[in-house]
């Protein structure tokens, strides 16, 4: 097995164009595991570790939205210690991850690229409506998150190409993340969900957990939420919800899995866990927005 | 096929030549000989492999020897200071916190790595205020523990002797 150990970033673009089939390896929490189990079998690992430019995050603009770019391999325990106020939902759900030592090493780009129905980094990049670098030596592109899982463990990533960084806007309001499952470093998400409030443009943003082949959002809840708020000015002057839309907004999520029976949980089951987590997730967001909060950091037990 | 690498291991400074497939775990075991960190999983789940890699905490079984050339590697051994216990080490024999003690190396690394993350204002789940210090209660060292599991459930006396040597 060939172990390739590019210093900058340009080399490994070169390297990953030379070798194609070559398996990227950051924090090395997903690939090490397939490998010590023989798993996969790899010719050539292409080592990004060395790579000080993916290790950094900046603020920036993007068409005129304050917005945080992620570096592929910013580990999970810098997003907690460095954007909890910033990206209160990604660091909460960061919270989440394996394990302190799993946090410590494991990175969004390869939980990313990964792509795996229960990663707990995608629902609220979701939610805030993040986008993803891609990059090559043919030039670099960035498309929707949403765009990116094509199914379960599959990406639009192109042989060629490797995850540079995640766009994500800044939070202007509160968000939340939730997860069914015990939590240690056995564990893999029955189900999760992301909620962002959007004030200043008056949206709202969903992100499902290992509901479906892909992580996705539950548009149709989004819409109706981001309509009852406006309507009946809620945004201006906030009041508690009634329960009919929390009500209807959980229906709507619930409405957007397509979840499947397996060995943690049926496809019954998460279904309606993610009707209570919406509503819950939901209930907590509002409760912050209406008490003033701006922006949220607390982590709360499904 | 064999790469030359050099690993600064509990302060000495170690060259040899590995495969490019061989972990971290193996070679220090194998290779060099140091058999503090011990095997439970290979997969991350268990910590008894938990070694301080520049610095931090981290599971052995999940990283590449040929990855981690020049680094520093501290393990349970090496925290002593020649005969005298490190004050988690010493916690932990005073409050019996194990009984087979095939899980005691990883506890060790990780309680002193995470003790350490703790002092750099970290927050954990079970944070409460994150613009507040840690007050490092029994949920706090719980949580923060988690990555290390212990068959023999030695646990009760983990959290108290991490307890006392935090204070
Ligand atoms: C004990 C344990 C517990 C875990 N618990 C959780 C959990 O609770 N929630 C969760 O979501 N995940 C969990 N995981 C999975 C894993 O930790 C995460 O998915 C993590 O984010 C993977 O990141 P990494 O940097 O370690 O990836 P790696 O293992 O280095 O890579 C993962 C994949 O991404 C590719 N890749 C990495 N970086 C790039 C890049 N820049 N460009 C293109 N491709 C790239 C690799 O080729 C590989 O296919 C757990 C893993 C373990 C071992
Ligand atoms: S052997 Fe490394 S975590 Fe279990
Ligand atoms: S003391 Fe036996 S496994 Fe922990």
């Amino acid at each position: 097995m060939d172990f390739l150990r590019p210093a900058g970033w340009s080399e490994a673009l070169e390297a990953k164009a030379n070798h194609p089939d070559a398996t990227p390896i950051a924090g090395g929490t997903d690939v090490m595991v397939e490998l010590n189990f023989d798993h996969r079998r790899p010719e050539t690992l292409l080592d990004l570790t060395r790579i000080e430019q993916l290790r950094e995050w900046s603020r920036t603009e993007r068409n005129g939205v304050p917005t945080v770019r992620i570096g592929a391999a910013v580990p999970y325990a810098r997003l907690i210690e460095e954007l909890g106020t910033t990206l209160p939902g990604l660091a909460m759900a960061a919270r989440t991850v394996g394990s302190p030592q799993i946090r410590n090493r494991g990175t969004l780009g390869g939980n990313l690229a990964s792509a795996s129905p229960a990663g707990d980094g995608h629902p609220p990049l979701l939610a805030s409506n993040a986008e993803i670098e891609l990059e090559s030596v043919r030039g670099s592109r960035t498309l929707p998150l949403a765009d990116f899982f094509t199914g379960v463990k599959r990406t639009d990533m192109a042989p060629d190409e490797l995850i540079a960084a995640v766009h994500v806007p800044e939070g202007t309001g509160p968000q939340q993340f939730s997860k069914i499952g015990t939590r240690n470093a056995m564990v893999i998400a029955v189900c999760t969900f992301a909620v962002a409030l959007h004030p200043r443009r008056r949206g709202v943003g969903t992100g499902l957990g290992s509901a479906a082949p892909t992580p996705r959002s539950a548009t149709e809840a989004e819409e109706f939420l981001a309509g009852a708020l406006a309507e009946d000015g809620q945004w201006d002057d906030p009041r508690p919800l009634p329960a009919s839309v929390t009500e209807r907004f959980g229906e709507l999520v619930a409405r957007a899995a397509a979840p499947i029976d397996d060995v943690r949980g049926t496809a019954g089951y998460r279904t309606h866990a993610l009707h209570v987590l919406a509503r819950r997730t939901l209930s907590w967001a509002w409760d912050e927005y209406r008490s003033g909060t701006e922006l949220s950091g607390r982590q709360r037990c499904a | 096929m064999d790469s030359e690498i050099t690993l600064w291991v509990d302060g000495r400074r170690e060259t040899l030549s590995v495969d490019t497939r061989t972990t971290l775990l193996d070679a220090l075991r194998e290779r060099l000989g140091v058999t503090s960190p011990k095997k439970g999983c290979d997969h991350g789940q268990c910590g008894a492999c938990t070694v301080l890699l520049d610095g931090r905490r981290a599971t052995s079984c999940l990283t590449f020897a040929v990855a981690n050339d020049e680094s520093e590697v501290v393990t349970a051994e090496g925290l002593a200071e020649g005969d005298e216990p490190h004050p988690v080490q010493r916690a932990l024999l005073e409050n019996d916190g194990f009984q087979c003690g095939y899980c005691t190396p990883g506890q060790v690394c990780s309680a002193v790595g995470m003790l350490d993350e703790v002092k750099s204002g970290w927050p954990s789940y079970v944070t409460e205020d994150l613009d507040e210090s840690v007050e490092l209660d029994e949920d706090e060292i719980r949580e923060r523990m988690s990555g290390n599991l212990c068959r023999c459930g030695a646990y009760a006396n983990i959290v108290t002797a991490i307890r006392e040597a935090a204070e």
